[in-house]
C-alpha cells in the first residue's frame, strides 16, 4: 500500500522516447472491504479533474465500496490520483445529500414532491415567457455533468425556450481554450494527444501546474523525466510548483505579462531563424503582421516586463526553436489571467510558426480544467450552437433546424450567445428574472463575490439550483432539484484530448434524487415544447437516446461520434473523436496534414479583434480567409487593468491545491482529501513576509478594492510581491449560512469583474491587494507541504522570532494521509494500451 | 488650400472622440467591458492626436469659425442610465466614429492626390483604427439591443 496523500504520484514507472507508457494499477476500496467482496465492477471514468480516466467502480450490497483504474484506457494506463482514489464514491455517498426537492415557502426552504417542485417552476417559466419572452431566462451549467444532459439542455434553451442566455462554467475554466482554437484554427478541436508525452523531446507547460491539477497527466511526465532521454522542461508560473521544480528553466512571471512574455518567445524563433518558412507559406495567414506585432519584444524587454533574466527567455526560446519534437500545454495561468486569447493563440503560433502539429511528439494540448467541459463546448450549453456550428453561418442555423425540426428563427442567432458574467448583469439589471443553476456553485466560484450574493439575493429573481448538496449558491434558491451523481445514473463525456468514455449506473441515487437528464427531460415535456410537426421536442427515453441523437448533430462536423456507440465504449477503451467511417478506430492527433477548419462554409467562428473582441464578421471573414490555413493571430502587450499601488501594493492571483476540486463539494467532504486541506490560506515569499512582519501561521487579512479575507499565513515559494490564495474555499461548512464579515476566506471576495475581450473568461489571476496581520499564529497554516503550497525553502527569521522550515515557531508537519489515504499499486506485466487508431504504430 | 480646414477638424475630432470615449467608460463602470475597452480606444485616439501634430504643423490647421463639423462638435458630455441609456450611449460613439472614419477617408484622398508620403502614412496608421472601433462598438450594441429595447425596466 502506497500513502497517496503524501505520495500523490506514486510509484515512478520510468520509460523511454516512443515506448509506451508502463501499466500501473491504482485502486481503494472502503475500509473492511476485500477485494473478493466486491458483487460487480461497473465501467465509468472519473470526474474529478479534466484528465479523464479510465475506472471501474466496486459496488457491494448496492453500494458504491472502491475504484480502480481500467489498465486498458489509453488515457491513464490503470493510474488513479488522489482526487479519484479518496474523493469519488467518499465525496457523494455521504450523510448530507439533498433527497428530496425543496420549494421557498414563506422564506425557507422545505421538502417538497417532484410535481410541486417541477410545477413551481414550470409556472413561472411559462409565465414569463408569455409576458416577457424568452429573454426574460437564463441557463447557467457546469463542465460536470454528461454529454447527453449537455446536449438536452442545449435544445432546450435553442429550439425551446430560445433564449441566448445560456453558459456554463466552462466560461470561467476553458473558454479560452476554445476560443484559442477558434480563433487560430477555425474550430474548437484539440490537435495533440496526450501520447504525445510518450515520443516529446520538450514540453512547455504554460500557466499549467499539472502536477495538481492533472495529478494522472503528470505522472507520465514523471516516468518519463525518470526514463533515458527525459524531455526538457519549461514551466511558465509565478509560482515554484512541483513542475516548476522539475523544469530546466523556470519562468516566474509577475501575473498579468503573460503576453509580453509570449511575444518574445515568438521573436526570438523569427530572429534565430527557428520557423519553417515553407509550413508557413503552405499553411499560415498573416505571418507579416505577427512579426511586426512581436519586434519591440527583446529578451530585454520581457525581462524588465515580465521580472524574468533574459537569459531565461533566450534558453526557454532555444529550447522551443532547436528541440525536434516540442509538446506544449496551457492552462488557467494564461487562460484567467489578462489577455488570455491573445497569450494562447501565442501559444498556437509557436507550434505553427515550427510545422509543429499533428505529428508525433509535436502537440499543443488547450487544457480543460473539468471533467465534462469538452461536452459543455461541443453540445452548446455554453451557449454556441452544437457540433462546432457556427451561428453567424445561415446554412449552419438551418442545419440544426432541419436536425430538430424547428424553425429556423427559434434558434437564437443574431448576436453572440450571452456568457455568464454578462447574464449575471441581465440579472442584476430585471431583465433575466428566470435563472437556472445545474451543478455549479458561483456564490463561491465567480468574482467579486459580495456582488454575486447581492445579484442571486435580487428581489424578483426565481432561481432554480440543481445539485447533489444545499451549496452556498443553493441557499439563494426559489427551487432546488436533488440530482443524482458520478456512478448514479449513465451517460458519456469526452476530456482535453477528445477521448469518449461510457460511466455506467452503479447504484441507485438516494432518496428521490434524479439524474439532471431526466430533469431536462421532464421540463421540456412539462413545458410542452414541440417540433413543427407537432412532436415532442425532446422524446428520449434515456442517455443512450441522448447520444443517438448527438451523433447525429456531429455527422460531419469536426467532432465526429458518428462511429462511436455505448456497445463499443463498454469494455475497452475510451476512444478520441473524430471517429467515423474515414477514422473507423478515432483520431489520435488533428491536423498532421495541415489543413485547418478556416473554410467559412465550415468554421465554427469568423474570429475576433483579440485587442476589442470586436467581431470580424463574415464579410471581411470571407474577404480575407484562405481556406484551409491557420490564422498567425497575434496582439500587443498592455498591462493589466489593476496593477498594484501604494494603497495596494501586491498583486494577488489565485488557483488550485491537489487535493481538493472546485468549491470542494465532494472532495470536502472526504475524510482523506480534507484532511490534507482542510481550510484556506494565502501564500506569500519570505522577503515580503520579513518585510510585512509576518511568519508561517499568522492570521492576516488580505484586502483588495471590492472585499477582504482574514486567513493564516503559507510562507512559500513564490515570486516576490505575489500572494496567492486558492481558490476552493467556501462557506458551506463553516456551520452556518450566513457569511460574517469577519469569517471571510474566499479567494473570490477579492477578485475582479473583468473578462478576457475574447473569450469572456474572467480575470480571476490579478488584482492589486494589501495585507495587515490580525494575529498571532496559533500554528502553522492548514496549506498542504507536498505542492506548490510547500512552506519556503530556506528557513527565515522575522522580526525577532525564530523560526523554523517554512517560517513559524516550529516546523510544519508534512502533510500525510495515513490509513485513509492508502491505496493499492499493482505493475501487471501487460503491455501498455496502444493508443486507439490505427494511424500510429499500426 | 482648404487642407488645414480638415487637419484641424480631425484633429478636434479625436480629442472629442477621446473624451467621449471617456465620459462613457466612467459612466458605465456597472459594464466592465465597455469601461476597459472604451479605455483602450481612447487611448487610440489620443496616439491619432500625437500622430497628426507633425502634419499640422507643416500644414497649419484652420478651425476657427469653420462650421462643418457642427453636427458632432460636442461629442458624448454625459451619460444615460439603464440598459437603453447605454445603447444610446454607444450610438452616439458610433455615430462620432463614423465621422472621423469617412474624414479620415477624405483625408487620405488628398494626401493621394497631393502625393504626401507623410501624410498618407499617418492616415495609414490611424484610419484602421476607425474601422475597428466601429466594428467593436456593432458588436456590443448588437448584443445589448434585444434585451434593452425588449425586456429591459
Amino acid at each position: 500500500m502506497v500513502d497517496r496523500i503524501a505520495d500523490i504520484w506514486g510509484t515512478r514507472t520510468p520509460y523511454a522516447r516512443g515506448e509506451r507508457w508502463p501499466v500501473r494499477v491504482d485502486q481503494t476500496l472502503a475500509p473492511g472491504v476485500a477485494e473478493g467482496d466486491v458483487d460487480r465492477w461497473v465501467q465509468s471514468a472519473c470526474v474529478l479533474c479534466s484528465n479523464g480516466c479510465g475506472c471501474d467502480i466496486a459496488v457491494k450490497d448496492g453500494r458504491m465500496v472502491g475504484i480502480r483504474g481500467r489498465q486498458a484506457d489509453i488515457v491513464n494506463h490503470g493510474r488513479l490520483g488522489p482526487k479519484g482514489l479518496f474523493g469519488s464514491w467518499q465525496g457523494v455517498d455521504t450523510g448530507d445529500r439533498l433527497t428530496r426537492p425543496l420549494i421557498r415557502v414563506d422564506g425557507e426552504l422545505v421538502e417538497t414532491d417532484w410535481d410541486t417542485a417541477m410545477n413551481r417552476i414550470v409556472e413561472r417559466s411559462r409565465h414569463l415567457l408569455d409576458t416577457k419572452g424568452p429573454l426574460s431566462h437564463g441557463f447557467y451549467t457546469t463542465g460536470q455533468l454528461f454529454l447527453e444532459e449537455y446536449y438536452a439542455l442545449g435544445i432546450i434553451g435553442k429550439a425551446g425556450v430560445g433564449t441566448p442566455h445560456m453558459d456554463g462554467n466552462t466560461r470561467l475554466c476553458t473558454a479560452t481554450a476554445a476560443t484559442a482554437m477558434k480563433e487560430s484554427f477555425g474550430s474548437d478541436g484539440q490537435p495533440g494527444s496526450y501520447v504525445d508525452i510518450d515520443e516529446c523531446d520538450a514540453m512547455f507547460l504554460f500557466g499549467h501546474n499539472m502536477a495538481e491539477t492533472q495529478t494522472v497527466l503528470w505522472m507520465r511526465v514523471l516516468d518519463r523525466l525518470a526514463g533515458p532521454n527525459p524531455p526538457r522542461l519549461v514551466c511558465v508560473d509565478p509560482r515554484e510548483t512541483p513542475v516548476a521544480r522539475a523544469a530546466e528553466v523556470h519562468l516566474a512571471v509577475r501575473p498579468g505579462t503573460n503576453l509580453a512574455l509570449m511575444n518574445g518567445l515568438i521573436r526570438e524563433l523569427f530572429v534565430n531563424g527557428w520557423i519553417d518558412d515553407a509550413y508557413i507559406a503552405a499553411h499560415t495567414v498573416d505571418v507579416d503582421r505577427l512579426r511586426d506585432t512581436v519586434e519591440r519584444w527583446t529578451p530585454e524587454a520581457v525581462a524588465e516586463t515580465c521580472g524574468v533574466g533574459a537569459d531565461d527567455v533566450r534558453r526557454a526560446a532555444e529550447i522551443f526553436g532547436t528541440s525536434e519534437r516540442v509538446l506544449s500545454t496551457v492552462l488557467q495561468g494564461f487562460y484567467q489571467s489578462a489577455q488570455a486569447t491573445a497569450s494562447s493563440c501565442q501559444v498556437n503560433n509557436l507550434h505553427l510558426l515550427r510545422g509543429m502539429l499533428g505529428k508525433e511528439g509535436s502537440g499543443i494540448l488547450q487544457m480543460n480544467g473539468q471533467p465534462t467541459a469538452q461536452n459543455n463546448r461541443e453540445c452548446g450549453a455554453d451557449g454556441d450552437l452544437p457540433g462546432f456550428r457556427n451561428w453567424e453561418n445561415p446554412q449552419h442555423v438551418q442545419e440544426l433546424a432541419d436536425l430538430w425540426d424547428v424553425d429556423p428563427d427559434t434558434i437564437p442567432h443574431w448576436a453572440p450567445p450571452t456568457h455568464v458574467m454578462q447574464i449575471f448583469r441581465y440579472v442584476e439589471l430585471g431583465s433575466i428574472e428566470f435563472l437556472w443553476i445545474s451543478a455549479t456553485n458561483p456564490a463561491v466560484s465567480m468574482p467579486q463575490l459580495e456582488r454575486i450574493r447581492r445579484i442571486l439575493d435580487t428581489d424578483g429573481l426565481f432561481l432554480v439550483v440543481q445539485d447533489l448538496y444545499l451549496t452556498e449558491t443553493a441557499r439563494y434558491a426559489d427551487v432546488v432539484l436533488p440530482c443524482a451523481a458520478w456512478g448514479e445514473k449513465t451517460g458519456t463525456f469526452t476530456n482535453v484530448n477528445r477521448t469518449v468514455h461510457l460511466s455506467d449506473k452503479a447504484v441507485e441515487p438516494p432518496g428521490e434524487a434524479r439524474s439532471d437528464l431526466d430533469v431536462f427531460l421532464d421540463y421540456s415535456r412539462r413545458m410542452d415544447f414541440r417540433t413543427r410537426s407537432g412532436a415532442p421536442l425532446l422524446d428520449w427515453a434515456g442517455p443512450e437516446d441522448g447520444f443517438r441523437a448527438w451523433q447525429e448533430c456531429t455527422r460531419g462536423r469536426p467532432c465526429d461520434y458518428t462511429g462511436i456507440s455505448y456497445e463499443r465504449l463498454r469494455g475497452g477503451s475510451g476512444i478520441p473523436w473524430p471517429c467515423n467511417d474515414a477514422n473507423p478506430d478515432g483520431t489520435v492527433r488533428l491536423y498532421g496534414d495541415g489543413v485547418f477548419p478556416t473554410d467559412p462554409d465550415y468554421c465554427e467562428s469568423y474570429g475576433h479583434d483579440l485587442l476589442t473582441g470586436a467581431a470580424t464578421g463574415p464579410v471581411l471573414y470571407r474577404a480575407t480567409v484562405q481556406p484551409g490555413k491557420a490564422w498567425l493571430k497575434s496582439e500587443d502587450y498592455r498591462p493589466p487593468h489593476e496593477e498594484p499601488s501604494e494603497e495596494y501594493p501586491l498583486r494577488y492571483t489565485t488557483g488550485r491545491t491537489v487535493y481538493q476540486f472546485h468549491t470542494r463539494t465532494k472532495t470536502g467532504r472526504s475524510r482523506a482529501l480534507n484532511r490534507a486541506a482542510p481550510g484556506a490560506w494565502v501564500e506569500v515569499s519570505p522577503a515580503d513576509a520579513e518585510q510585512l512582519g509576518i511568519v508561517e501561521g499568522d492570521v492576516v487579512a488580505v484586502r483588495s478594492r471590492r472585499g477582504h479575507l482574514e486567513v493564516p499565513v503559507r510562507v512559500g515559494d513564490i515570486r516576490v510581491g505575489t500572494v496567492f490564495a486558492p481558490f476552493h474555499y467556501g462557506y458551506w461548512d463553516d456551520g452556518g449560512s450566513e457569511v460574517s464579515a469577519s469569517a471571510h476566506h474566499a479567494a473570490n471576495e477579492l477578485t475582479m469583474t473583468e473578462w478576457d475581450p475574447v473569450s469572456k473568461q474572467p480575470v480571476f489571476k490579478n488584482a492589486a491587494v494589501r495585507i495587515e496581520k490580525v494575529r498571532d499564529c496559533a500554528g502553522p497554516s492548514p496549506a498542504p507541504t507536498t505542492a506548490a503550497s510547500r512552506p519556503a525553502c530556506a528557513g527565515h527569521r522575522t522580526a525577532g522570532r525564530a523560526t523554523g522550515p517554512g517560517g513559524g515557531p516550529g516546523a510544519v508537519p508534512a502533510t500525510v494521509g495515513g490509513q485513509e489515504g492508502e491505496a493499492s499499486e499493482r505493475f501487471p506485466d501487460t503491455a501498455p494500451p496502444r493508443v486507439a487508431s490505427s494511424e500510429e504504430r499500426p | 488650400m482648404k487642407l488645414p480646414v480638415y487637419l484641424g477638424l480631425l484633429h478636434e475630432a479625436e480629442r472629442i472622440l477621446a473624451r467621449s470615449f471617456r465620459v462613457v467608460a466612467d459612466g458605465h463602470g456597472d459594464e466592465p467591458d465597455v469601461h476597459v475597452i472604451l479605455g483602450t480606444l481612447a487611448g487610440q485616439c489620443d496616439r491619432h492626436v500625437e500622430a497628426l501634430e507633425p502634419v499640422i504643423a507643416r500644414f497649419g490647421s484652420e478651425v476657427e469659425g469653420e462650421e462643418e463639423h457642427r453636427v458632432t462638435a460636442d461629442g458624448v458630455e454625459e451619460v444615460r442610465t439603464g440598459a437603453l441609456g447605454l445603447l444610446l450611449d454607444l450610438q452616439d460613439l458610433y455615430v462620432l466614429v463614423h465621422h472621423l472614419d469617412v474624414m479620415w477617408t477624405m483625408v487620405g484622398q488628398a494626401a493621394a492626390g497631393g502625393r504626401d508620403r507623410e501624410l498618407l502614412d499617418v492616415v495609414a496608421r490611424c484610419e484602421p483604427d476607425a474601422d475597428l472601433q466601429s466594428r467593436w462598438l456593432q458588436t456590443r450594441m448588437k448584443q445589448a439591443a434585444p434585451q434593452a429595447l425588449l425586456v429591459a425596466a
